[in-house]
């Protein structure tokens, strides 16, 4: 046993020993030259997560892309701290006060309140919140000086992937699950709903969607953001109910759906928050994404930061909508061929109906904002 | 303890070969005291963090490739990120020496405020420790606590102190009752409390996610799985003014310690939990009701980690979610262990885990190390705690003490 362990030490050693023979670089008077210089600008950009971490291939991910892109872009400092549950919010937004942050960004509604008091003790920093705008005790929208919230209309891209879904299903059966009953996960099933009903409506194809039922606001949740084999399992009870277009919203859990239906004929799947076709998670199944419902968290943190570095904040909110590309459906990539010219053309006509304000998508998680 | 003297290394410190051949040196009773065990096994578990600390630091990463060329660049980025790390956790955690004012001693009351529901829910875990109930299920029981306390907060008006009593209360019901249905299934049936706790924290989860999407706990107006706000009266008071969140639930909580003390050293029915933790056999033989003593114990565990649920809705959140609970429960399961169960061994470890909580922000913002390392730290220091050979093998310091006549295998373990 000793032996062995010698044998695998000295075996160490010598892995040790040529991984580190490379050469010193040159010494030069400016201590540590290349990692200093990123960090041109005084200005310090923060961000704390909610309780999902930056890692969660959903709206954190994308927030914490946006930081990384401005740290790279504008020449900033960045600073983060990952909550890991509820009661971090406030010590994670307090210590990022006190580490002098000009900006500091909370991701997800459940940092409101930490994100608001901050705000609030604190009015020579200006901050951000992401999927959320801000209320007083009583749920009466509030609106703060130096706080700004950053929303999307997903709903208006979820229509347009429903109306496209409805159009594509050859069993006129769709399907979508969520993670948490959370305002920002059910707005994607509220907008798909009414965009299949829209399509079922015009074409006189009668046509369901089951796992949501948008007037009781309540369906089909596994539960949490993680568990991909949940997803996969609910996937395939959705597929053999005859579902043939499935929109999971549970951020990674979406591959446990893919999973599923590349062991099905013909099923295709919807991704969300960003464009699934282009994740190397999803390269494996990427031909089964029909579109994407996209949410540009990402450009919506890149601008603010960018805003304040220029000196420009203002707390009016930024709502991504349609119009204003904050929020789309992404290409059909591989399901171009597929897709009839004439839906494709009518998707079109939506989505410019939308941005005219002739046709309205409601939803009761869709922020209310004057 | 059957190991001879004729065994131990020639050169003892205290020779005093006695007729008793037992006896253990004075330095060997100091080596393997628990104490000695546990804080080695803390100091330990904080220097493999601290290797690992390095091997995540992006500057000790490129200075490692030419460690041969330079070697001091490697110990100069090295010793820095460490250094950093830890720092900015005792700046978190203890003491801010950069900050201004009374902000300089904040922190520590952050670890004591972090530290109160793990107190109150290790107590009752050690409680079931002792008395040979091995319950799993802090953690769905401090949930039920909290939703209780959030709930009595904010649909009850009452005036100053009821308010935050009978919120308490109902807390210690909920939690009670959530670890007692183990603790009847196990008297009843013989129900493992084991699975039985487990399978009750999901249900726990489950049930208060419910709840929350209902109009039970929802906010009225809102689609957020979140509830209205804890009314001011159902707050804990605060104890050193509004620039400090140390609450009152800290005294609760050492209260309780001084109560969990006397329950089980000093009352009958202490007695009882600790005869049928000795040996169920012995104790119903002895003529205790050891399915009353089941059921009791986790009562009484219940009710303590329903009240640690409380006191983060009463005391510091005061909105509930289904997340408040954090790992409060498992975490708690750890405190107790390197309590060794006993309530003071239980308030010093809540402390610690306490403060590595209260300082993983400042870890994070200040010295860029990832909040995971707290995790490692807190996993290392059970792994060492479920093994004191272990430690006692790891250890520099009992290695030096073998020179003196220290014997690691002597040890009682």
């Amino acid at each position: 046993m000793k032996k062995i362990i010698r044998v695998a030490a000295l075996g160490g050693a010598v892995a040790l020993a040529l991984a580190a023979c490379g050469s010193a670089p040159e010494e030069t008077n400016e201590t540590s030259g290349g990692d200093e210089t990123s960090a041109t600008v005084d200005f310090t950009a923060c961000m704390v997560s909610d309780e999902g971490g930056f890692d969660d291939a959903s709206f954190n991910e994308s927030g914490f892309k946006g930081l990384e892109q401005a740290e790279s872009e504008l020449g900033i400092t960045i600073k983060t701290a990952e909550s890991t549950d509820p009661g971090q919010y406030t010590t994670n937004v307090d210590s990022m006060v006190q580490q002098g942050c000009n900006l500091i960004i909370g991701v997800g509604f459940a940092l409101e309140d930490a994100v608001q008091a901050g705000a609030e003790a604190n009015p020579d920093i200006e901050f951000a919140l992401v999927d959320s705008a801000f209320s007083d005790a009583d749920f009466n929208p509030v609106t703060l000086d130096n706080a700004k919230p950053l929303l999307f209309n997903t709903q208006e891209a979820a229509y347009l992937a429903g109306y496209l879904a409805a159009g594509i299903s050859e069993t006129h059966k769709l399907a979508t699950f969520g993670g948490q009953p959370f305002p920002s996960v059910t707005i994607f099933m509220d907008g798909f709903v009414d965009g299949a009903a829209a399509y079922a409506e015009e074409s006189g194809v009668a046509t369901t969607v089951v796992g949501w039922d948008k007037e009781a606001q309540n369906g089909s949740m596994i539960g949490n953001f993680s568990d991909t084999e949940a997803g996969r399992t609910t996937s395939e009870q959705f597929i053999a109910d005859g579902a043939d277009v499935i929109l999971p919203v549970a951020g990674p859990v979406g591959s446990g759906a893919l999973n599923a239906a590349s062991q099905a004929e013909s099923t295709a799947v919807i991704w969300v928050d960003s464009d699934g076709y282009l994740q190397p998670a999803n390269e494996q199944y990427k031909g089964l994404i029909l579109t994407s419902v996209m949410k540009q968290i990402q450009t919506a943190v890149f601008d603010t930061i960018k805003s304040s570095v220029d000196g420009e904040f203002t707390a009016d909110p930024y709502v991504g909508t349609l119009a204003n590309g904050g929020v789309d459906i992404a290409p059909y990539h591989d399901w171009e061929a597929n897709v009839p010219a004439e839906l494709s053309a009518k998707i079109d006509e939506l989505r410019q109906a939308i941005i005219d304000g002739d046709l309205v998508v409601e939803s009761p998680s869709a922020n209310a904002v004057s | 303890m059957s190991a001879t003297v004729q065994d131990a290394p020639a050169p003892a410190p205290a020779p005093e070969r006695k007729p008793e051949p037992d006896r253990p040196s004075y330095l060997q009773q100091v080596l393997d005291s628990t104490t000695t065990t546990v804080v080695v096994a803390i100091l330990i578990a904080l220097g493999l963090a601290a290797v690992l600390v390095v091997a995540a630091d992006a500057a000790s990463q490129d200075a490692l490739s030419y460690v041969f060329a330079r070697p001091a660049d490697f110990f100069e980025a090295a010793w820095n990120a460490i250094y950093e790390t830890y720092s900015a956790l005792f700046r978190g955690a203890i003491f801010d020496y950069q900050a201004e004012g009374a902000r300089r001693i904040r922190p520590i009351t952050e670890t004591m405020v972090s530290s109160v529901p793990l107190i109150l829910a290790g107590l009752g875990l050690g409680i079931g420790f002792r008395s040979g109930l091995f319950n799993i299920g802090a953690q769905g029981q401090v949930l039920v606590g909290a939703a209780a306390a959030a709930y009595l907060g904010f649909t009850l008006d009452l005036p100053v102190v009821a308010h935050v009593v009978v919120a308490c209360l109902g807390a210690v019901v909920a939690g009670g009752i959530w670890a007692g249905i183990a603790g009847f299934l196990k008297a009843r049936t013989g129900a493992s409390e084991v699975i039985v706790t487990i399978m009750l924290n999901s249900i726990a989860l489950y049930l208060v996610s419910y709840l929350l999407t209902t109009a039970v706990l929802r906010q009225p107006g809102s689609t957020r799985p979140i509830t209205p706000p804890v009314g001011e009266n159902a707050m804990m008071p605060l104890l050193l003014g509004s620039q400090f969140r140390l609450h009152a639930g800290f005294l609760v909580a050492l209260l309780a310690a001084v109560g969990v003390w006397w329950l089980m050293e000093r009352s009958t029915l202490g007695f009882r939990f600790r005869a049928v933790g000795a040996n169920q056999d012995a104790a119903r033989t002895a003529g205790i009701n050891v399915q009353r003593v089941f059921v009791s114990v986790m009562l009484v565990a219940g009710g303590l980690a329903g009240l640690g649920g409380a006191m983060q809705i009463l005391g510091t959140d005061r909105t509930f979610q289904a997340g408040s609970a954090g790992s409060i429960g498992f975490d708690a399961i750890t405190v107790a262990l390197l309590g060794r169960s006993r309530p003071l061994g239980t308030v010093l470890a809540a402390l610690l885990f306490g403060a590595l909580r209260a300082g993983s922000p400042l870890m994070q913002t200040a010295a860029g190390t990832p909040i995971d390392l707290v995790l490692v730290i807190q996993a290392v220091i059970v792994l060492l705690i479920a093994a004191p050979p272990l430690v006692r093998e790891l250890s520099v310091i009992h290695w030096a003490a073998t020179l003196f006549g220290y014997d690691r295998k002597k040890a009682a373990a």
